[in-house]
């Protein structure tokens, strides 16, 4: 087994080569996807540098404040990220806050768990560990808190009729509006199942190509992404289950009635 | 006696009506003017002050599904939340004569896509019916029926109002005003006014 090999600025030069010559055959062919490779590739140059600087920066620092800072500061990008993918969302604050919070809380509950329990670096909340494990939690945990909350207020608009004829008939918002529920939990926890389901068959999960290439023993890799995939679905889970349960109280009311008045369209 | 009193939302009212047992009263007016906001209102569909009793019983006494059990609201669309017709009504003796009566006697064995508007319009009163109302609020219920289906739901409405069942009925059509009211208001920007059915 050898180490870590480095790489050099010639050999990520060369490690361009092939994605210039897509842009070439784009310019040859017409196809009017170079100016959008070009925009791409440099918009990813220039943001992987720039995390690059900040993360040698923040492990450099050692400090748990700033590390706390840069956790929460990935809060409130993907907190806008939920928000802007949601075609219909809450009036108000509470379109972030349905979304952010059972993501945070979801995600800083699993994190802080296994950096205590299982992983357990020295000082617990190191960045170096900390970090990564909050990114790689939060990024699952916000697709299936979006993609939830999305299902639902979409159906939820689609099916007013239906619910309200429940709910004229005798019925608890909580029972009219089950069904619709379900298909909005369903949604947001199909990407974590399709992802564990075809784990390391079609492709090598990220993280432990990271480490294989990084000279760690793959049984060993593949015990961290177990683990990481068992915090992420865990994390995702408790967050779509949150952010759904949140919404639908916000979107009923002590009498039950179906509140769709707190809802906006996007482009309003 | 359907008794509403300072009935408001934020778009109707105030408003203050009396329905007797077994009256019809008639709502008429243009579209938008809030007739089925009132309803609504009544049915604490929507948020609003005011108090609404039938009977001695006091709508913001109660829990809200039992109150709609009691008041038996018809929107003018209806809703279906199963594929089958038959999901739609709970089991019980009631719902074979109630389906006769509005002239679909094999309904429950369809399929709710497969309905005609006038067959959802007189399913869905079927459907309020079969739960027992101790008053009616209709919304347009005949508006999108023949003559023949016509007859049929406003014998059923009256046969209602025979055991003391108040109706509050919105309408377009003043000729059914006539036939079913036994006095008439008009709607426009959200206020009641009394009006003759003969406009």
């Amino acid at each position: 087994m050898t180490g870590y090999i480095p790489l050099s600025t010639i050999d990520l030069a060369l490690g361009s080569v092939f994605l210039l010559l897509n842009a070439g055959f784009s310019i040859a062919f017409r196809l009017g996807l170079a100016r959008q490779l070009v925009v791409a590739s440099a918009r990813m140059i220039v943001q992987l540098l720039m995390v690059g600087l900040v993360l040698k920066t923040v492990f450099a620092l050692a400090s748990p404040w700033v590390t706390l800072l840069v956790a929460a500061a990935m809060v409130g990008f993907a907190g806008r990220e939920i928000w802007v993918r949601q075609e219909r969302r809450l009036a108000g604050a509470w379109g972030f806050g349905v979304g952010a919070m059972p993501m945070l809380l979801a995600g800083a509950l699993i994190t802080v768990f296994a950096l205590t329990n299982q992983i357990r670096p020295e000082p617990w909340w190191s960045p170096r560990f900390a970090l990564p494990l909050f990114g790689m939690i939060l990024g699952n945990t916000m697709t299936g808190v979006s993609l939830g909350l999305d299902t639902l207020h979409a159906t939820l608009h689609r099916e007013r009729r239906a619910i309200e004829a429940q709910l004229l008939l005798g019925r608890t918002s909580l029972q009219a509006a089950a069904p619709f529920l379900r298909r909005a939990l369903r949604s947001g926890f199909t990407p974590i199942i399709n992802a564990m389901a075809a784990t390391g068959v079609v492709a090598l999960p990220g993280m432990m190509t990271g480490q294989i290439l990084s000279g760690v023993d793959p049984q060993q890799a593949v015990r961290y992404q177990l683990l990481i995939m068992f915090l992420i679905g865990g994390a995702t889970g408790l967050g779509v289950l949150g952010a759904v349960a949140l919404s639908i109280r916000r979107l009923t009311d002590a009498r039950h009635r179906l509140r769709l008045d707190r809802l906006t369209a996007a482009d309003g | 006696m359907l008794q509403i009193t300072g009935l408001r939302t934020p778009l109707i009212g105030p408003m203050d009506l009396t329905v007797a047992a077994g009256e019809c009263v008639a709502i008429l007016g243009p579209s938008g003017s809030g007739k089925s906001l009132l309803l609504r209102a009544i049915a604490d569909l929507d948020p609003g002050e005011g108090t609404v009793r039938l009977g001695d019983r006091d709508r913001n006494g109660m829990p809200a599904p039992d109150w709609r059990r009691l008041v038996g609201l018809v929107p003018a669309e209806s809703g279906w939340w199963a594929d089958r017709v038959a999901d739609h009504f709970l089991p019980g003796p009631d719902v074979a004569p109630l389906l006769e009566a509005v002239g679909l006697p094999e309904a429950l064995g369809w399929e709710v896509a497969r309905l005609s508007t006038g067959e959802r319009q007189r399913l869905a009163l079927a459907r309020a019916l079969a739960v027992g109302p101790q008053a009616l609020l209709l919304d347009e219920p005949t508006a999108a029926l023949d003559a023949d289906a016509t007859t049929r739901v406003e014998r059923l409405i009256a046969e209602r109002r025979a055991d003391g069942v108040p109706v509050l009925l919105v309408t377009h059509d003043p000729a059914q005003a006539r036939r079913l009211a036994t006095c008439c208001f008009s709607m426009e920007h959200g206020r009641l006014r009394p009006a003759e059915a003969e406009a």
